[in-house]
């Protein structure tokens, strides 16, 4: 098998099939970096994975999962005036939460350098949004790398930190779902190994570093002169390229994967190609190359995924410059909308100029549709035992609230819990809310562990501080499940090995929380007695319910051959056809027959037996260890 | 050794392995010297939902993803998501490849919608001029092998231009180690020596 960590560390050049999150980390080797922080979530998480694969006593820089994103960049701020090339990374939505301190980094001198990395995601893969976080780096006079390929992640970013560092900068490298995640075989450059050096480096001639009052406006104005000389480097980038197809007429300006798709699609235009202009350095734009193409075609699209931040300052610029171009961008609210993955590409090319592709055979037309699959709680999740059990507290009216976390699928059929999702830590207030100017409907809300720590305890407070009538259940998994089993600081071990571990109960008594509640979410019974006699109370009520996240427990029991699962059966004789097992508890494992029998499909179920208690007529039955009735 | 362009559409659910059957094919073309890109789910879907991969195979492809309705194959884990694979991705024309597991959706176990079943998915195959080749096997040592023995039936039929069983070992070689490589290359030579 191929050793990832030794591949990492390889001094020598070498060709390997990586994804854009692995070429990263050999990047951030050989750029010298001295301390990298992250909060998990998706596309980014393989970035910890690859780093995680080098033995931690040869890891050549410090890395740590921070309590949140916010947390994690001031960690990596504060390293960077520490003299050390620093990164940070997390997905789009995790730009939110660092946000605060995000605007401020223009304003420093970073003498280390630092590399903010972005893992945006174009058709909400595995988000609640998919916002265009290219916004940001206008709000913050921050430059912007958006690589389209895992070869290209791995070169930019050595130039974007090679410029952070001489510039004394942040500056943020773009990625979104399909550039993390792309294979391809990329060319790795060989790299000496930097002598360990913990000199400190901070000084505060470097600075000012204290933005107050009338401090800010020098700070502001060396943020735009670096903003200006980043504009220099945008006309001379070797990421900014024309592909010249001879075409004076048509012109293409595109970024990221959606120039690939665009390059797929064209691949039958023939002649008729247009040129294009490839951005990989985005912002700022390049005046003069941009200017140039404008002047040198009579059409130019702007093919731009999500928001149409190039599209108007290429307008603007060619009103300033009198040029003629006919500009088209976006046209409808669909092209706002989603990934642009090859067929929308090719779709957006028929709309704007028809018969440049040729026809294509029709695709999907007649064919039947297929039963949605999404994704749903695992087998033997205490997630599922808690909503079958808490659905049964609650009278018709009641209203519940979703967190993010694997919890966020109780929104799904058959136990629709979680009527409402914000964004991380956002229940407890948002139900507090919905609990004010309400005399009838009480208020539930959901709440994971990991995000409790990561921006969950605000509302806590909240709810104490200003008396909120609300009953919160915090599903304690032990785990940042739904990103890969991150550990967070209730689980008593970090990235780098153990530590104080800080019991969720604890925090909540010292917050003030006096109603507290513990429960393993496989007592069905006694958690639906729990949730009505909290509902029954007034004021600010905490269930804890607490079963171990069941995919990383049965996983690391079976790697030590000490998992003791029992697989279950039904007992077709006494089974009733009531489907409580299929329809209303709903572990996958349960299958519908035609005519209306119940069987375990094998394949899924791992033997936790939490659905034991859940038919009411007796019918599911263990089938001992080895199987067998 | 060179070929064509030839995407391979790779679908099944959270949980069943699709990643290292896609990665498998992936790095089995480059040991055959072809270029290869493509990208796999990771993240949320891989809790029991639709998964899928792009297996891009063959010098042209640029984008990771393949376009909808281009596949030269749909390899799939399972019924329904061979049904799912060949109405959007797969070509009139192409092959589909799927291991004839069933692991009900949601709304089948609900009960609102109706199964799937092998004999639809023959009657489009056949509709279509699509190549179908439905794998299903009763003596498997481990569920979790279920990507092997499709492995095994594309390299044996040799459904993919240029793709031996040499070059799945190569691959497996590079992503496995101990008993778990040795039970799935057991499974792979087994099945494609008849």
């Amino acid at each position: 098998m191929k050793d990832m960590g030794e591949m990492l560390l390889r001094r020598e050049g070498f060709s390997e099939v990586v994804i854009g999150n692995t070429a990263l980390v050999r990047a951030m080797i050989e750029a010298g970096v001295g301390v990298v922080t992250s909060y998990p979530g998706s596309p980014t998480p393989e970035i910890a994975s690859a780093i995680a694969s080098i033995p931690a006593g040869l890891r050549p820089f410090y890395f740590e999962f921070s309590v949140n994103e916010k947390v994690a960049t001031e960690v990596a701020f504060g390293a960077a005036l520490n003299g050390r090339l620093a990164v940070v990374f997390f997905k789009s939505v995790g730009l939110n939460v660092a946000a605060d301190t995000f605007v401020q980094l223009p304003l420093m001198e970073i003498t280390g350098g630092m590399v903010v990395v972005l893992g945006d995601d174009p058709g909400a893969h595995s988000s609640q949004n998919e916002q265009d976080n290219r916004h940001f780096a206008r709000l913050a006079y921050l430059p912007v790398f958006e690589p389209a390929t895992a070869a290209e992640t791995y070169s930019m970013f050595k130039e974007a930190a090679a410029l952070a560092r001489s510039r004394k900068t942040a500056v943020i490298l773009r990625l979104t779902t399909h550039v993390c995640h792309a294979k391809e075989k990329v060319a790795f450059a060989p790299f000496a190994a930097a002598r360990k050096d913990d000199g400190p480096r901070f000084d505060v001639r470097n600075g000012p570093y204290v933005p107050i009052a009338a401090a800010v406006f020098p700070m502001k104005r060396r943020a735009l002169e670096k903003l200006e000389q980043f504009r220099e480097y945008a006309d001379d980038s070797p990421w900014n390229l024309v592909f010249s197809h001879g075409n004076k007429k048509r012109g293409i300006i595109a970024c990221g994967t959606a120039f690939l798709a665009l390059n797929d699609v064209l691949a039958v235009a023939g002649d008729r190609r247009p040129d294009l202009l490839k951005l990989g350095f985005s912002h700022p734009l390049p005046r003069r190359l941009l200017a140039d193409f404008l002047s040198q075609h009579e059409q130019v699209l702007v093919l731009e995924e999500l928001d149409d931040i190039m599209e108007n300052e290429i307008r603007a610029l060619a009103q300033l410059q009198g040029l003629a171009a006919v500009i088209i961008g976006k046209q409808d609210i669909g092209d706002w909308i989603g990934e642009y993955t090859p067929e929308r590409v090719a779709a957006k090319l028929d709309k704007v100029w028809p018969g440049l592709l040729p026809a294509r055979p029709e695709t999907g037309r007649d064919r039947p549709a297929v039963t949605p699959r999404p994704p749903q709680l695992c087998p033997g999740c205490g997630h599922r035992s808690a909503f079958f059990a808490i659905k049964k507290a609650l009278a018709a009216g009641d209203i519940t609230v979703a967190d993010i976390g694997c919890h966020s699928l109780g929104f799904l059929p058959p136990y629709q819990m979680g009527q409402v999702l914000l964004c991380m830590g956002a229940s407890t207030a948002t139900a507090s809310g919905l609990a004010l100017a309400n005399a009838e409907r009480r208020v539930l809300a959901f709440l994971g562990d990991s995000t409790f720590f990561h921006a969950g305890i605000p509302g806590i407070i909240n709810a104490v501080f200003n008396r909120h009538n609300l009953t919160l259940v915090i599903m304690e998994n032990g785990t940042t499940a739904m990103t890969g089993h991150q550990e967070h600081p209730g689980t008593g071990k970090n990235f780098n090995g153990p530590t104080a571990a800080i019991p969720l109960r604890r925090v909540l008594e010292s917050l003030g929380v006096a109603n507290i509640r513990e429960v393993d979410a496989y007592s069905q019974k006694q958690l639906t007695a729990m949730v009505t006699a909290a509902l029954a109370e007034e004021g600010f009520k905490v269930i804890i319910a607490r079963h171990p996240c069941m995919l990383k427990h049965v996983r690391e029991q079976k790697r030590r051959g000490a998992w003791k699962g029992v697989p279950v059966s039904v007992n077709q004789e006494k089974c009733r056809r009531i489907h409580e097992c299929v329809s209303v508890f709903a572990c996958p494992s349960y299958q519908l027959e035609d005519q209306g029998d119940v069987r375990v499909q094998e394949d899924l179920c791992i033997g936790d037996g939490s659905c034991l208690q859940t038919c009411p007529a007796g019918a599911i039955e263990t089938r001992g260890p080895g199987g067998e009735k | 050794m060179k070929t064509g362009k030839f995407d391979i559409y790779v679908i099944g659910v959270g949980g069943q392995g699709i990643g290292l059957l896609s990665e498998t094919l992936l790095r089995a073309a480059d040991h055959a010297g072809q270029p290869v890109r493509g990208v796999d789910t990771h993240g949320l879907a891989q809790r029991g939902g639709m998964v899928a991969s792009h297996v891009r195979i063959g010098a042209g492809a640029h984008s990771p993803l393949i376009m909808a309705g281009q596949a030269d194959m749909v390899a799939a884990l399972e019924r329904h998501e061979a049904w799912r694979g060949m109405n959007s991705y797969l070509k009139d024309g192409g092959t589909l490849a799927y291991y004839d597991a069933v692991w009900q959706p949601l709304n089948v176990r609900l009960k609102k919608e109706a199964a799937v079943t092998s004999e639809a998915i023959g009657a489009a195959c056949s509709a279509r001029g699509i190549r179908e080749v439905r794998v299903f096997r009763d003596d498997l040592p481990d569920p979790l092998m279920q990507n092997m023995a499709l492995l095994a039936e594309i390299c044996r039929l040799d459904l993919v231009p240029g793709l031996g069983i040499v070059h799945c070992e190569a691959a497996l070689k590079d992503l496995l180690e101990g008993a778990k490589l040795e039970k799935n290359l057991a499974l792979l030579r087994r099945i494609v020596q008849g």
